[in-house]
C-alpha cells in the first residue's frame, strides 16, 4: 500500500523539536505553588501485622508536616488498575493497612516542605511489624495450611472467580474439542514447562505527581499517567469527590509500558491534598519504582501439545500459574491474555484448553507491561514449536507459515476468552504473517545459517532461531476514543483527543490521520491531548489501541469537518456537496475553475453567511480487535567455555497494517525487539531470603546500553486492514513477544540445549550446557 | 552558600545549599531541560557539559563548579554539530518519550567535537551513559552516524 497524503510517511514526530532542547515539560518541570511534598515509608518484612507504628521521630524532621498510614486514613478498598469500569482488577488495595504483604509494601506517608526532609522523615517512620510467614512461592499459595494474604473483604467488582480465602486473585478456564482423546489420537506428545520472571519496565521517567487547588475549590491533577480519564474516575470513586472537581492533565510523558497504567500515586496525592489543603509533589525513586511500583507478573507455563502424523498441532493444553504479587491489578486480563493472544495464532487445533490462576504472594506488585501475558504465553508456544519442528526434521519457518491463521480466518479463542469476560469472535481481515516470515527469514539468512553450528575460532557457536507472535488493536467492545476538532478561518485547525501520548507518538500519529482525511498540511493542525478538562474521553494508552481506536475517532471527526466544509462550499458555488471534487485544502466543481479554498469557506462560515464555529466531535469503538503480527529472528553466538550469550543479529518482520508513520512504527518495534532481548539475557530481580530485591538500580538490574545493541533489522510487510484507518493496526507491544524465545530456539540451534527458563544468563546457558551441578 | 555559576554563556549569581548537586541546582532554577531519572549517575538524563565534556550533573556537587562552563540541552546550539545532530534526530525519529534527550544530545554534541567521523561503535560507546527505553538506541546512533557524514561534506 503506497503512501496517501500523508498517511504512510514519516512525518517528523511533532513535539521532536522541544523535546530535543528539553523545553517540552514534564511532569516534574512544570511549577507547583509552595507544595508539600510527600515519600512514602516502607515495610522491611515481607508478611506481617502493624502493631504499632512510632512516628516520633519523623515528625521531628524540620519540615514534617503531615504523616498518614492506616491509623488515620480511610480502609476504602479499590484498584489502581487504569481500566474501565467496572474493572476486571479487585479492589483488594487500600491506602494504607495494618497489614503489609511484601518487603516494600507502604506503611506511612510523609508530607514536608522539601522532597528531602519527607524522605527523611519517611526513613524514621518505626513501624513495629509482627512477622507473618512468607509467601513467596506461587506453587504452595493455594496449598491448604498456607499463610493467605487477604481475607478482610477484598471483592472483585466483575463476576469473576476471585478467591483471597485460597489466595486465588483470578481464575480463567476454557476449553473446546476433546482433549483427553486429543492426546490419546495424537502421534506424538510434547510436555514441557516454562518459567518467566519479573522484570521492570524501566521508564526512564519515575511516577511522579502533582497537585494544585483551584481558586474554585476544584482540584488539578498533573500526571505521568497513561490513563488521564481512568484516573480522574478512580480518585473521584476512591475520594468520594464529585468526579467533575477533578482536571487530570498529562503533559509529556517519559515512557510507560504499561507501568503508568496504573494510578500508584495519584490517589495518595490527592488524599494528602484534601487533608492538608495543600498543594502537592510526589516522585518516587528510582529504588522505589522497582521495588514497589509494577512489575511484569512471573508465570510458569505448563505446555503440552498433541501432534498428529502430518505434523498438525491438534491439541493444545496450556496451564499458566501466575504471580501477581502482593495485589492483583490487571491480574485477571494479563492472565487471560497468555491465552487469548497467543492461542488463536495456530487456529487449526481441534481439542484447546487453557487453566489459568492468578495467585497473591508476598513479592512485588504485578501489572500490565507491554505485552500484557502474552509475551509469557509465547515464550512457551514459540519454543514448543521449535521443539515439534525439530523433532519432525521440519523448517518452523515453513512449519509456521503453513498453521498460522490466515485472512478470512477465525479462532474459537477469541470468542471464548476475553477480557474479564466472554471475547468477541472476529474474522481475520489482515494477516501477512506468511510475508513476514519470507521476508524475515531471507533477512537473518536462514537457509544459510539454520543447523550449521558456525564456530568462531576461539570456540564460540552461532545458531539462529525464531518465533512469531500476534497480538491486538484495542480491547474489543471495551476500548472507546474520541476527538473533537475546531477550524479556524485561516484554515488551520485544532484537534482534540482524549488519547495519551506516552512518548509513543500518537499525538503525531493522530493528526497524520486528520490531516489524511481533510487533505490538510499536517502542520497547520494542532494537537491538544489528554486533558480531561479540556479534551473528549479516551481510555488512554494501553493495549495497542491508540491508532486503531482513537485514530478512528480522528478520522470519523475529521470527516465530519470535511461533510461540513462540504456544505458551506456547495452554498458558496450555488451546487450541491455532492457535485464537489475534495482537494487539498480546497474544494473544486470538477470541469471548470470555480474552487473554495478552506480558508475561503471557513471566513465566509464565520463573518459572511453562515456565521457558525466549523467543529465536530466522534467517538469510536470496535468489535473487532484485529491483531497485528511479527516473525522475528535472532542469530546468536554461544560461549560454551563461559555460557555468554550474544545476539549478533535480530530481524523483526511486522504486519501492522498500513505504517501511519513508518518511522515511528518502526521505533515501536526496535524499542520493545531491545527490551525483550534484555528481558532474555540480563534483566532480572534478584531477591534476598526474605524477599527483598536486592538489586535496585538500572544496572544491577541489567537494563542495556547502547553498546549491548545487536544488528538490528526491522521490516514493515506491505499490508492493509480494512477495518482500521487508513488501512492501520497496532504496533506499541508486538515486538516484544518473540525476543526471548527466538533467543532461546537459537541458543539451541547453536548449542543443542534447551532453555525452559528466562533469563539466559552465562551461568544458566553453563550449566544448561555442562549439566545442572557444573557450577 | 552563594556561586556565580556560568551557564550557557551567561553568569548567574546563585544562593543554594551547600549540599545541593548540580542538577538539583539547575532544576531548581528554571533549567528543566535538565532531567533526573534516577539520581545516582546511571541514566544520563541530567547529562550535561562541564567545559565541553559529558557528565551526570546529579554525581557533582554545585559548589565544586562555581565559574566553570556549564552547558545544558537548550545551550548546545552553540556547538557547531548541534543542527545538524538535532535535525538528524528529528528526521530518525529518534525521539520518542524524549526524556532521555537532551542528555542524549549532550553527549553525541561532545562527541562529535573531539572525533567528527565517529564509528558506530564509537558512537555507540559514547552514549554508554545515556539510558534509553523507547528507541532501543538504534535510530538514535543511526541519526548520530548521518549527522556526522552531513559534515563531512
Amino acid at each position: 500500500m503506497g503512501a496517501g497524503h500523508v498517511v504512510g510517511r514519516s512525518s517528523f514526530k511533532i513535539d521532536s523539536a522541544p523535546l530535543i532542547s528539553g523545553t517540552a515539560r514534564f511532569t516534574g518541570d512544570i511549577p507547583v505553588k509552595e507544595p508539600l511534598h510527600l515519600a512514602f515509608a516502607y515495610s522491611q518484612a515481607a508478611h506481617g501485622e502493624i502493631k504499632d507504628i512510632d512516628l516520633s521521630a519523623a515528625l521531628q524532621v524540620p519540615g514534617v508536616a503531615a504523616v498518614f498510614h492506616h491509623g488515620n486514613t480511610p480502609h476504602t478498598y479499590f484498584t489502581t488498575a487504569g481500566q474501565g469500569y467496572p474493572e476486571p482488577s479487585p479492589y483488594d488495595y487500600t491506602l494504607f493497612d495494618h497489614h503489609v504483604r511484601f518487603a516494600g509494601d507502604r506503611i506511612a506517608m510523609v508530607g514536608a516542605e522539601t522532597q528531602a526532609a519527607a524522605r527523611r522523615g519517611a526513613a524514621l517512620v518505626i513501624a513495629e511489624i509482627a512477622p507473618l510467614p512468607p509467601l513467596f512461592d506461587p506453587e504452595l499459595a493455594t496449598a491448604p495450611g498456607s499463610v493467605r494474604l487477604h481475607q478482610d473483604g477484598e471483592h472483585a467488582v466483575i463476576p469473576a472467580a476471585y478467591r483471597p480465602e485460597e489466595n486465588v486473585a483470578a481464575e480463567v478456564t476454557i476449553s473446546f474439542g476433546d482433549i483427553e482423546g486429543g492426546f490419546e489420537d495424537a502421534a506424538f506428545i510434547e510436555e514441557h514447562t516454562y518459567h518467566t520472571p519479573y522484570a521492570s519496565h524501566c521508564a526512564i521517567e519515575p511516577h511522579i505527581v502533582a497537585v494544585e487547588h483551584q481558586p474554585d475549590g476544584r482540584m488539578v491533577i498533573i500526571s505521568s499517567t497513561q490513563v488521564p480519564f481512568h484516573v480522574r474516575r478512580i480518585v473521584s470513586r476512591l475520594l468520594d469527590i464529585p468526579l467533575h472537581y477533578i482536571r487530570v492533565i498529562k503533559p509529556r510523558i517519559g515512557g510507560g509500558f504499561g507501568a503508568k497504567q496504573d494510578a500508584v500515586l495519584e490517589p495518595f496525592a490527592a488524599f494528602a491534598a484534601l487533608q492538608t489543603g495543600r498543594n502537592i509533589r510526589m516522585e518516587l525513586s528510582r529504588r522505589e519504582v522497582f521495588v514497589s511500583s509494577r512489575t511484569r507478573n512471573p508465570m510458569r507455563i505448563a505446555l503440552k501439545t498433541g501432534v498428529d502424523a502430518n505434523g498438525k498441532l491438534t491439541t493444545v493444553h496450556m496451564d499458566a500459574l501466575m504471580n501477581t504479587g502482593a495485589y492483583a491489578t490487571h491480574a485477571l486480563t494479563v492472565l487471560s491474555n497468555a491465552g487469548a493472544k497467543v492461542l488463536p495464532l495456530f487456529n487449526k487445533v481441534e481439542n484447546l484448553a487453557f487453566n489459568g490462576k492468578a495467585v497473591y504472594t508476598t513479592l512485588p506488585i504485578g501489572g500490565a507491561y507491554r505485552g500484557y501475558g502474552a509475551t509469557q504465553g509465547y515464550f512457551a508456544l514459540n519454543q514448543q514449536i521449535d521443539i515439534i519442528c525439530r523433532r519432525l526434521g521440519l523448517d518452523p519457518v515453513e512449519y509456521c507459515k503453513a498453521w498460522h491463521i490466515k485472512e478470512g480466518e477465525s479462532s474459537a479463542v477469541f470468542e471464548a476468552l476475553g477480557e474479564g469476560r466472554d471475547g468477541v469472535s472476529q474474522i481475520i481481515q489482515s494477516c501477512k504473517l506468511s510475508e513476514c516470515l519470507d521476508t524475515g527469514a531471507r533477512a537473518i539468512g536462514w537457509q544459510e545459517k539454520r543447523g550449521k553450528r558456525m564456530t568462531t575460532e576461539d570456540g564460540r557457536v552461532r545458531g539462529v532461531g525464531m518465533a512469531i507472535a500476534m497480538q491486538g488493536s484495542g480491547i474489543p467492545e471495551i476500548d472507546m476514543g474520541s476527538a473533537s476538532m475546531k477550524m479556524n478561518e485561516d484554515g488551520s485547525a485544532q484537534l482534540f483527543v482524549g488519547a495519551t501520548d506516552i512518548g509513543t507518538g500518537s499525538d503525531t500519529i493522530l493528526v497524520q490521520i486528520a490531516a489524511e482525511t481533510l487533505l490538510m498540511p499536517p502542520e497547520k493542525i494542532y494537537i491538544l491531548s489528554s486533558d480531561t478538562d479540556l479534551t473528549p474521553f479516551d481510555v488512554g494508552a494501553y493495549a495497542s489501541s491508540t491508532t486503531y481506536i482513537s485514530g478512528g475517532a480522528v478520522q470519523k471527526c475529521a470527516q465530519k469537518i470535511l461533510d461540513r466544509l462540504a456544505r458551506v462550499a456547495a452554498r458558496m458555488l450555488d451546487c450541491s456537496p455532492e457535485d464537489l471534487l475534495h482537494e487539498p485544502e480546497s474544494f473544486r466543481l470538477p470541469g471548470g475553475e470555480r474552487k473554495v479554498t478552506f480558508e475561503e469557506i471557513l471566513y465566509h462560515a464565520t463573518y459572511t453567511a453562515e456565521q457558525c464555529q466549523i467543529q465536530a466531535g466522534a467517538s469510536h469503538t470496535s468489535r473487532e480487535s484485529p491483531p497485528p503480527f511479527a516473525a522475528q529472528f535472532a542469530e546468536v553466538e554461544v560461549d560454551p567455555e563461559t555460557g555468554v550469550v550474544r545476539v549478533l543479529r535480530f530481524v523483526s518482520a511486522v504486519d501492522c497494517g498500513r505504517a501511519i508513520n513508518p518511522a515511528l512504527a518502526e521505533g515501536q518495534v526496535e524499542g520493545a525487539a531491545l527490551n525483550g532481548i534484555s528481558f532474555a539475557l540480563t534483566e532480572q530481580y534478584r531477591f534476598s531470603e526474605s524477599g527483598r530485591m536486592v538489586n535496585p538500580s538500572f544496572g544491577r538490574y541489567g537494563l542495556p546500553t547502547a553498546p549491548d545493541v545487536p544488528e538490528m533489522q526491522t521490516i514493515l510487510v506491505d499490508s492493509y486492514e480494512p477495518s482500521g484507518p487508513f488501512g492501520a493496526k497496532s504496533v506499541g507491544e508486538i515486538g516484544i513477544n518473540g525476543a526471548a524465545p527466538a533467543i532461546a530456539n537459537a541458543i539451541c540451534d547453536a548449542v543443542g540445549v534447551r532453555l525452559f527458563d528466562l533469563p539466559f544468563t552465562p551461568e544458566a546457558v553453563y550449566r544448561a550446557i555442562h549439566g545442572a551441578d557444573s557450577l | 552558600m552563594n556561586g556565580l555559576f556560568l551557564i550557557n554563556g551567561t553568569e548567574v549569581e546563585i544562593d543554594f545549599p551547600s549540599d545541593a548537586t548540580l542538577v538539583q541546582l539547575l532544576r531548581a532554577h528554571g533549567y528543566t531541560e535538565v532531567k533526573q531519572g534516577c539520581s545516582h549517575g546511571e541514566c544520563g538524563s541530567c547529562i550535561i557539559l562541564l567545559e565541553g565534556n559529558p557528565v551526570n550533573a546529579c554525581q557533582i556537587y554545585a559548589a565544586t563548579v562555581t565559574g566553570r562552563k556549564i552547558t545544558t540541552g537548550t545551550g548546545l546550539s552553540e556547538f557547531a554539530s548541534w543542527s545538524a545532530v538535532k535535525n538528524a534526530m528529528i528526521r530518525r525519529g529518534a525521539v520518542q518519550c524524549g526524556f532521555c534527550t537532551p542528555g542524549v544530545m549532550a553527549s553525541a554534541v561532545a562527541l562529535l567535537e573531539h572525533t567528527p567521523e565517529p564509528t558506530v561503535s564509537e558512537i555507540a560507546a559514547a552514549l554508554t551513559g545515556n539510558l534509553c527505553r523507547c528507541t532501543g538506541y538504534v535510530k538514535i546512533v543511526q541519526a548520530i552516524k548521518d549527522a556526522a557524514s552531513e559534515g563531512e561534506q
